[in-house]
């Protein structure tokens, strides 16, 4: 990889640039093409950054910023999805170099189009967050007091939760997932922020959660403390909206930044809520 | 009469913290953010948390030394209480986060696994992979979450703090701020507001500190009036990759787990480094720090290793400085259950997987140790008075600050995964001030204040957002103008300073700020106008810059991360004893005269534009300020000889006295 970055030619080398714009929600969306130099150790912030910098079409078109969602640009903040030459990833980690080498002299970029789309790539995620409450996506001690440590836990547990821990709420799953369909509301003009967020937030309770939230509640159901209030984490994968929506495409976990086994915290999950419903069968 | 409310402007480890132990004492939050909390700086942090643990004890390390050890680190520059209670509170907040469900790394018999960290010999940092910012983060983020669910945190994701509200009595009662997504501007009523908004490294271009750490909240309340403390002392990282929108930290924790960092001793080798024999290679840190090795403080790690680049012309490339950070002999399996996180980041952004290459890294800006100026009260041994509400409070009543944009606990120059500590434990102790602030109240709460007042607040930063969206075209472009502070900011005020060069861009930054000033927007639309935002966040870079740039051209002398060649401390040069002696104590004398002159905490006032700088003593009456004499020549001769003259004034028995009586006491 450096080796090629340090053996290019010296004189200036350019490439496209063509972003699915819109200026806002419900708004029509349109492409629009920049003309960027080539630099050394370029990503596509880094390019988005030129263009903001530039502010001027591949015609020469004054134009606006282009609105994208960013924070850590090393991978690990979830903030920067969007579909990248029709692939859901983070922009941070799509190197230019690479995207060269696979398609020469151009790049696309368009928002992800699960979500409802803000401005240009900058979509609503709120969603995926609300997700995280309707699992129960914590542990529930009973204070923040000191009390003494948690329990002991094998170093194979740890190894095992680790990996599930680390998801960012990104939405590259729920993006690549045939099930998880966009949720898209609009306000109306007699409705206040505050009422329009409420509303969105009831209709979030029935629409389905996706990978990334039956992944938490696995995660928090196999922890020593989480475990003890398992069942409530199950109930909400039964309800309306939940894990039997997915139709095991088996996608989410090919997007994963992360790496994340969905698909394994999927199959957990659906035994044992299948337990759970015969529990709950006969039990009554 | 209406409830108390608070108001946390920042969702970081500090501001989560904050928030969740304000919601269990009863007390309702509102949060806001630039980004949704889950997303903030702190995921970044990769290496650890610090405390002293059973594994540590046996080997006869006590809270005592770690507060040693982060003091000594810091240069003596933090005021002690504070410093001494966050570590005697060390044990309590991992023992929290592991209750919360962070998934330390276990020994093999299920305890908590440790690593050692720079500038201490003891194996104090708990860990969670290398991701345990992150970790850490999940565990508030998913507990405010909960309390959210409650109705006692209400959260206001993509807003951006725009400045405190201050009543005719100078108290704050809250702030105005702004929708990032439809651009309302609205006044938020508040009996506290605790500003939790992490560090400044947008001042510097391209830092290791995510897009969101602007240092526009925290400059903003400077501008208001609140006072900022030891802006100069800005912690350069030893080992970070060098990249084009960003500088990306490669972990302390990766030479804590036993990585080295080398230089061929032939320039520019052009060998593959795993060619090179080891008798050809030059490990520096090693060979110059025996003791510690890798391991040093970081602010002397960065100045090796800028040194052997920059005057030894060994960096490895010719047309770009860096050095090798080689993790190349430690077995696989032991580095992807330790380390997977961070190595993974260099493999996606470098294409090379450093577990079979060593890694090429370079120093770069990562942390403020200076802030929002905040008091503290003092019990009579010393210790911090919790539940006092003096704890945490900026110079302007009822507002807080917490975490990295306060000024406290790190002095000179912060140690490894002291970091995420000092976050959490700030977070945790404003709770009780805030209840004690409280219960001291009678009169009317925010809530119940004319709505006159807080809407003649409202709209005059509705004026101010016209006045910037009407700005003639054909100005300055800003992103241009945040490049060159950047570059500006990075030559003057990092890893070497100069007077010439400080002054040079005190002026610089000055003409920069004009220019600023007419920066014309290339969007003028009211829905999500990023554009927008980021110049009237560039506007409010220049103060803080100024305070930084200032701070450091007053300050002639070296101490921790703010160093000056002009001013350091020579090393011995004789040979002959009793002249080796004459020249420790000739060193000592000067060691003193400096302490009394520069042991100082550097306080900034805004006024008129420009910093108005002035000192305040430093409360070192818990350990007496000692030479920190890591890797000096002569370093032995000076330590008797300061030892004999602490003797003689009786300074060193009390202070052991001390810490014998507080390893059990606490």
């Amino acid at each position: 990889m450096s080796q090629q970055a340090t053996q290019r030619p010296d004189r200036a080398e350019y490439f496209e640039v063509r972003i699915l714009r819109q200026d806002g929600p419900g708004q029509p969306s349109y492409w629009e093409r920049h003309r960027i130099q080539r630099e050394k150790d370029m990503n596509v912030i880094s390019v988005l950054q030129r263009i903001a910098a530039q502010g001027t079409t591949i015609d020469g078109q004054k134009v606006a910023p282009v609105a994208w969602d960013c924070s850590c640009l090393e991978e690990v903040c979830g903030a920067c999805t969007m579909l990248v030459n029709g692939r859901v990833r983070q922009a941070c980690t799509a190197l230019v170099d690479r995207l060269l080498a696979e398609v020469p002299k151009e790049i696309e970029l368009r928002p992800m189009t699960k979500f409802p789309v803000i401005r240009d790539l900058l979509v609503d995620r709120s969603r995926m967050f609300h997700a995280l409450k309707r699992v129960k996506a914590w542990i529930p001690v009973g204070g923040y007091y000191h009390i003494g440590a948690s329990q002991r836990q094998s170093q194979s547990d740890q190894e095992e939760a680790y990996p599930l821990s680390l998801c960012m709420t990104c939405g590259c799953c729920v993006e690549a997932c045939p099930q998880f369909t966009k949720l898209e509301l609009t306000q109306l003009e007699e409705e206040t922020n505050a009422e329009f967020e409420q509303r969105k937030n009831q209709a979030y309770e029935y629409a389905y959660i996706g990978p990334h939230a039956i992944n938490q509640a696995v995660l928090f159901n196999t922890h020593p403390t989480g475990k003890l209030n398992a069942h409530e984490r199950w109930d909400a994968l039964m309800e309306e909206g939940g894990l039997q929506i997915c139709g095991n495409a088996q996608n989410c976990v090919m997007v994963c930044p992360k790496n994340i086994p969905l698909t394994a915290s999927i199959a957990r999950a659906g035994r044992a809520t299948t337990f759970r419903m015969l529990q709950k069968i006969f039990d009554r | 009469m209406a409830k108390h409310r608070v108001l946390v402007v920042g969702g970081g480890l500090a501001g989560l913290a904050a928030a969740m132990k304000l919601a269990e004492l009863g007390i309702d939050v509102d949060l806001m953010s630039l980004v949704p909390v889950k997303r903030s700086h702190s995921v970044c942090a990769q290496g650890g948390i610090n405390s002293v643990n059973e594994q540590t004890r046996h080997l006869g390390d006590r809270e005592w030394m770690h507060f040693d050890d982060t003091v000594y680190g810091g240069d003596f520059l933090q005021h002690q209480p504070p410093a001494m209670e966050m570590a005697f509170g060390a044990p309590k907040i991992i023992d929290l986060m592991d209750r919360l469900g962070v998934p330390f790394n276990r020994t093999q018999e299920g305890f908590l696994d440790r690593r050692r960290f720079g500038g201490t010999l003891f194996r104090r940092t708990a860990f969670a992979g290398a991701t345990t910012g992150q970790q850490l983060l999940y565990a508030l983020d998913e507990q405010v979450r909960r309390w959210e669910v409650e109705g006692n945190i209400r959260k206001y994701e993509f807003w951006d703090f725009l400045g405190p509200i201050r009543d005719g009595n100078g108290e704050c009662r809250g702030c105005v701020a702004q929708d990032l997504v439809t651009m309302e501007i609205r006044a938020f009523p508040a009996d506290a507001v605790v500003i939790a908004t992490g560090g400044a490294g947008l001042l510097f271009g391209r830092s290791t500190m995510s897009m969101a750490c602007n240092g526009s909240a925290a400059s903003r309340c400077y501008q208001a009036g609140a006072q900022y403390g030891n802006a100069e002392f800005v912690q350069v990282h030893p080992t970070a990759i060098p990249g084009a929108d960003k500088l990306r930290l490669m972990s302390e924790s990766a030479r804590g787990e036993g990585g080295r960092v080398w230089v061929p001793r032939t320039p520019q080798d052009p060998r593959d480094p795993r060619d090179i024999p080891d008798g050809e290679r030059y490990y520096f840190l090693e060979a110059r720090y025996p003791a510690y090795g890798n391991l040093v403080p970081r602010d002397i790690a960065t100045r090796e290793i800028f040194d052997i680049c920059v005057n030894e012309g060994l960096s490895v490339e010719r047309d770009r400085q860096c050095v090798y950070l080689d993790l190349t002999h430690i077995p696989r399996r032991e580095l992807d259950r330790k380390l997977a996180g961070i190595l993974e980041i260099y493999e996606k952004f470098q294409g090379i997987d450093p577990r079979d290459v060593p890694m090429k890294i370079f120093p770069a800006v990562h942390y403020c140790m200076g802030g929002l100026w905040v008091d503290y009260e003092r019990t009579g041994e010393g210790g911090l008075q919790l539940g006092s509400p003096r704890n945490q409070v900026t110079s302007i009543p009822g507002l807080y600050a917490i975490g990295e944009c306060d000024y406290q606990y790190h002095g000179a120059n912060r140690l490894g995964a002291n970091s995420l500590l000092s976050c959490i434990f700030s977070g945790l102790i404003i709770g009780g001030t805030i209840q004690t602030l409280f219960e001291s109240r009678s009169g009317k709460t925010a809530a119940e204040e004319e709505p006159a007042f807080y809407d003649r607040e409202r709209r005059r930063h509705e004026e101010e957002f016209q006045h910037l969206l009407q700005r003639a075209p054909g100005g300055a472009n800003p992103y241009a103008i945040h490049a060159e502070l950047g570059e500006v900011m990075t030559k003057a005020a990092t890893v070497v300073r100069r007077n010439d060069q400080l002054a040079q861009a005190y002026d610089q930054v000055g003409d920069l700020e004009q220019r600023a000033r007419s920066c014309s927007l290339s969007d003028t639309t009211r829905w999500t106008n990023q554009n927008a935002v980021f110049t009237r966040a560039l506007g409010d870079m220049f103060p803080v810059a100024k305070a930084i740039l200032k701070g450091a051209l007053l300050r002639d002398e070296c101490r921790g991360a703010h160093f000056k060649p002009a001013f350091a401390m020579p090393s011995l040069t004789a040979d002959n004893p009793q002249e080796r002696r004459a020249q420790a104590e000739a060193w000592c004398d000067r060691f003193e005269e400096n302490n009394r002159r520069w042991l100082k905490s550097t306080i900034a006032r805004h006024e008129a534009g420009e910093p108005q700088i002035t000192y305040e003593d430093v409360d070192t009456s818990l350990i007496p300020p000692r030479p920190r004499l890591y890797g000096l020549a002569g370093a032995k001769v000076i330590e008797e000889v300061w030892k004999e003259r602490q003797r003689t004034r009786g300074v060193a028995s009390a202070a052991a006295a001390r810490a014998n009586g507080a390893t059990t006491s606490r």
